[in-house]
């Protein structure tokens, strides 16, 4: 085996288990908005890992500047997916999860600041 | 800035234009070049060099990295952990940045960083709501906002 397989293969590795974790988070977590913490930030990080990971792997075959602009575009929706899912489940009233302890939105809305 | 960069991709051509070879490596060679005349020259200069800001900008795509990763380190604690004690909330985060920009580019770090996803904005864009997974301390959660991500920001667009 050589570098670049061993490398390739740790980074292959670690970002498959990021997006394992990931869905094991998505399964555990009890209310919309903790999952998407789970759904939005690991999965994130694991396929920057994988495309790192092809990223070396095709080095030989010449530096890849695609696999650098796709880590860049799941960076700039990842986040705004999240925000626009959360906030989506908040104006239909979807409950927050009952070990909760505080709650500004709420005041903000009935103060109509929102 | 963009000024400064038109004077520095100017000065690459040339660069080509004397050596006689028009490939990338040429032309990367005389951005260097530019790089070097314009530091030389900045004390003649009579606005910021703008290499300042892509150093800032540099410096807040480390922090981010670094936070991206104590994030997902964080999160897998929670989500591995055999009970579930954590207190999530939302809280919000009063913001001193003025632009739209911004704010977006705040909104979408937080969401990115360690137990928090920003949720909504409020009517005059100047308040984030976040959801933060444990929310026992809050003050520290808006501290850390505050110092890490809201200065590295401003030093970049100011």
């Amino acid at each position: 085996m050589s570098v670049i397989e061993v490398i390739t293969s740790i980074f292959v590795i670690t970002g498959a288990l990021l997006i394992f974790v990931s869905s094991i988070g998505v399964l555990r977590l009890r209310d919309v908005y903790s999952r998407m913490h789970s759904a939005g930030k690991t999965s994130t990080l694991g396929v920057m890992f994988l495309m790192l990971g092809v990223l070396i792997y095709f080095i030989p075959e010449g530096f890849n500047a695609k696999i650098l602009l796709a880590i860049l575009f799941v960076f700039m929706t990842a986040p705004l997916s999240a925000l626009m899912v959360n906030r989506s489940a908040y104006r239909s009233d979807v409950p927050l999860e009952k070990n909760s302890i505080r709650d500004e939105l709420k005041e903000d809305i009935e103060n109509e600041k929102v | 800035m963009a000024f400064q960069l038109l004077v520095n991709i100017l000065i690459a051509i040339i660069w080509q234009f004397l050596q006689n070879s028009f490939t990338l490596s040429s032309f990367i060679t005389g951005f260097l070049m530019g790089i070097i005349i314009l530091v030389i020259l900045r004390r003649a200069l009579t606005f910021n060099l703008y290499l300042v800001k892509v150093w800032a900008a540099i410096k807040l795509l480390l922090i981010f990295l670094t936070e991206l990763i104590k994030a997902n380190i964080d999160v897998i604690k929670i989500v591995l952990s055999p009970k579930m004690t954590h207190q999530p909330g939302i809280i919000a985060l009063e913001t001193e940045l003025k632009t739209d920009v911004e704010v977006t580019l705040l909104a979408s770090l937080i969401s990115l960083t360690p137990g928090t996803v920003s949720m909504d904005f409020s009517k005059d864009n100047r308040t984030i709501y976040i959801h933060t997974l444990d929310c026992e301390n809050k003050e520290k959660v808006l501290a850390g906002i505050h110092n890490n991500f809201e200065r590295a920001i401003m030093e970049v667009t100011e």
